[in-house]
């Protein structure tokens, strides 16, 4: 039998977009004519799906719509979408921070939520009178509090200075003293956003390590928002996928992740940017087209092959010590290498360069390209979240090889050298 | 299974009841409530020489200076046997609480953005934590000003006429009025400013100049005197006169010095106009709490 504990039921977020100011007045007073005359909102009619890079007339735009899901008791369930696909709105219409425009969230158990850790921090208070108010604030009573006490300083880490002002404290210590007294929490229904991208690694692990106690041992149903996939699919075993606000699925993790991922690759291998968006730069990407050594256009590239990447962009005014830089992260977003031109003094123009490698040595699959053109350390551009290769193994494939998906990301070979010793 | 499903606990949506104060739920968090007056006082003067002494330094120097302009350069009457630093001294006292109520509350839902924005408690904890805060604050002044009253009564012979009337069992019921006005005038503006912040600068100054009009370093038999003699309007007499502070800044050197008069039926007004402007102000801040963060 399906135990719920938390039912949304056509949960709909409406914002209002550009400056509060006089012109608000009136929409709230025409707004208000329309109430007292007991008719409908009619702002509400108007609203258009949330998709920020398309400019519209339209003042106001969807954050979620008509969203619907169940969560059942004990499920860690992740929320996962692009940016401004409304996980985070959705996060605080649940932990009550704002409410639905329509719609309704019922749940069978209290729900606390971790969205930034430390806030209601006092920097004057001590650590160990700031573990009781942060506590109090996220809705346990003193003795709840004091009971755990000695557990939560432990797990912080901070037994030393525990007696010491909030103010001088580093801000590692901070983000453990207050991720230490929420890990304490104990509502039914726990919400988290992004919450470990905090602490060293060392600590991180450990948060990771008591989320999973929570969830697994503990029996507690947690919602959880994040970007890190790796971590997504470590902690929950359901996710929900959004996607402008509108709900695309619910399902396994692994699946969902995959969906996700999937669609977020245009296998694409040649990605054009619009200019005039972009006009206001000192320089700026035109075209990155991904090819083989004579300049020909290729959608996989084989493991071992040789490669290359060419960025076509411009300069808009004279600049000095211009760089390219390359950057290749797994769908995980995580970090595999990053690699740059050297610093070049360009007059204004359009400018080709390519970044070539004969042995391209990643495993089969997605990859994420990064584009970045700086000067000296500071950013002129950043291109993410656009481009992405795919990597085969179709050569590995004939020779019979033993690499498969789980030989890692990198996958050239070190020399060995093999004798008989006895 | 379908009953079992419809047995739900809690429910969030946009339905707003008008008045939608849960008790129980305030009640819950009560510790919260402890702990933020608890960090409100022990905050307020850290890191500074003087630390709780500003506490009496705010109020006394008010006072000697009131003193000096109102009474000894303008030449104000406190009333025979009334010294005049015991009479400005009890009129800043009171004052004092109720703007700092105001002024403390007034801000709630800015200053309090980045909390808000994160967790959910109930808003009104953070108003009523001002509150009790400040009417730890009051204590400490009413006790130096027990002290100041010792020293004139007993020290001097300034002080022949004054003393604290039975009267002193409403002193209860003056502070709630205060403290419902400050609360209920606070939440108002609190709520009003989220979205226009037009009257965020309208309060600095208008508590500045209320004060003027709610009879804190004159007798408002001063007033009726003024518009007897057709020096002042009648309008800004009837409204210092209907200024629910004033009736209670009155009652409360009434009560302490036994100067000026009491009357029931304007005790009754005040305290009806104090429920009023606290529901009232209840009620905006309700609407206000569950979309501010929107708007802020």
């Amino acid at each position: 039998m399906k135990d719920v504990i938390l039912k949304a039921e056509n949960i709909s977020k409406q914002y209002r977009l550009g400056l509060v100011g006089t012109g608000t007045i009136t929409h709230d007073l025409n707004r208000w004519w329309h109430k007292i005359r007991g008719k409908e909102d009619p702002y509400l009619k108007i609203g258009e799906a949330n998709d920020r890079s398309t400019k519209s007339d339209s003042a106001y735009v969807w954050a979620l719509q008509d969203i619907n899901f169940e969560v059942e008791k004990g499920e860690v369930l992740g929320i996962i979408g692009k940016n401004g696909a409304g996980k985070s709105t959705l996060l605080k219409i649940l932990s009550k921070v704002t409410s639905p425009t329509t719609g309704e969230i019922k749940t069978k158990g209290r729900i606390a939520s971790l969205l930034e850790v430390g806030t209601g921090f006092h920097s004057e208070m001590t650590g160990r009178e700031n573990i009781y108010l942060n506590g109090a604030i996220l809705g346990m009573t003193k003795k709840e509090i004091s009971s755990k006490i000695d557990e939560i300083i432990e797990f912080s880490g901070c037994q030393r200075y525990i007696d010491t002002p909030v103010k001088r404290y580093s801000s590692g210590m901070t983000v453990r003293l207050a991720f230490a007294v929420a890990a304490f929490l104990e509502p039914e229904i726990l919400v988290i956003d992004e919450v470990l991208a905090v602490g060293d690694a060392e600590f991180q692990k450990k948060a990771i390590g008591k989320m999973q106690d929570i969830s697994k041992g503990e029996g507690r149903t947690v919602l959880f928002v994040s970007h890190n996939m790796a971590v997504i699919q470590k902690l929950c075993n359901k996710s929900v996928l959004l996607d402008k606000g509108k709900f695309v699925m619910k399902g396994k993790t692994e699946d969902v992740i995959e969906y996700y991922l999937q669609q977020s690759v245009l296998n694409n291998s040649e990605y054009t940017f619009d200019n005039q968006l972009n006009s206001d730069k000192l320089a700026y990407t035109n075209k990155i087209s991904i090819q083989d050594l004579e300049g020909n256009l290729i959608n996989e590239i084989p493991i071992g092959k040789p490669w290359a990447v060419k960025v076509t962009f411009t300069v808009t005014e004279k600049v000095k010590n211009l760089v390219i830089g390359l950057g290749m992260t797994d769908l995980y977003d995580v970090a595999i290498r990053t690699t740059w031109s050297l610093p070049k003094d360009l007059e204004k123009g359009k400018y080709e360069i390519t970044f070539t490698e004969e042995y391209l040595s990643f495993n089969q699959g997605q990859y994420k390209l990064i584009i970045g053109i700086s000067r000296g350390a500071q950013v002129i551009e950043y291109l993410d979240n656009e481009i992405f290769m795919t990597v085969s193994d179709a050569i590995y494939q004939q020779e019979k090889s033993i690499v498969n998906n789980k030989s890692g990301i990198i996958s050239n070979q070190m020399k060995t050298h093999l004798k008989k010793i006895n | 299974m379908k009953a079992a499903e419809e047995n739900w606990l809690y429910t969030i949506s946009s339905n707003k009841k008008l008045i939608d104060l849960n008790f129980n739920e305030i009640w819950r968090y009560r510790d919260l409530l402890l702990l933020l007056v608890k960090r409100d006082v022990i905050t307020l003067y850290k890191q500074t020489i003087l630390g709780p002494l500003w506490y009496f330094i705010q109020p006394l120097f008010t006072s000697v200076i009131f003193t000096l302009v109102f009474n000894n350069i303008a030449d104000i009457d406190t009333g025979n046997g009334v010294p005049s630093f015991l009479f400005n001294l009890a009129g800043i006292s009171s004052w004092n609480y109720f703007s700092a109520c105001l002024n403390g509350t007034s801000d709630t839902f800015k200053k309090n953005q980045g909390i808000f924005g994160k967790v959910y408690f109930p808003r009104i904890i953070m108003p009523m934590s001002t509150i009790l805060s400040n009417l730890i604050k009051f204590g400490i002044q009413f006790l130096v000003f027990i002290s100041f009253y010792i020293y004139f009564v007993y020290f001097t012979d300034g002080a022949y006429n004054t003393s604290i009337t039975t009267a002193i069992i409403i002193l209860p019921l003056i502070i709630l009025i205060m403290a419902l006005l400050g609360l209920g005038f606070g939440m108002l503006i609190s709520s009003m400013t989220t979205k226009y912040r037009d009257l965020s600068f309208l309060v600095a100054f208008g508590v500045q100049l209320l004060m003027y009009g709610s009879a804190v370093m004159y007798p408002f038999s001063l007033i009726q005197e003024k518009v007897n003699e057709g020096k002042l309007p009648d309008w800004v007499g009837f409204l210092i006169e209907y200024n629910p502070m004033t009736i209670v800044i009155e009652l409360f050197r009434y009560i302490m010095l036994s100067v000026g008069g009491f009357s029931l039926s304007k005790l009754i007004y005040a305290f009806t106009i104090s429920i009023l402007v606290f529901l009232f102000g209840l009620l905006i801040f309700n609407r206000t709490e569950k979309q501010f963060i929107d708007t802020i």
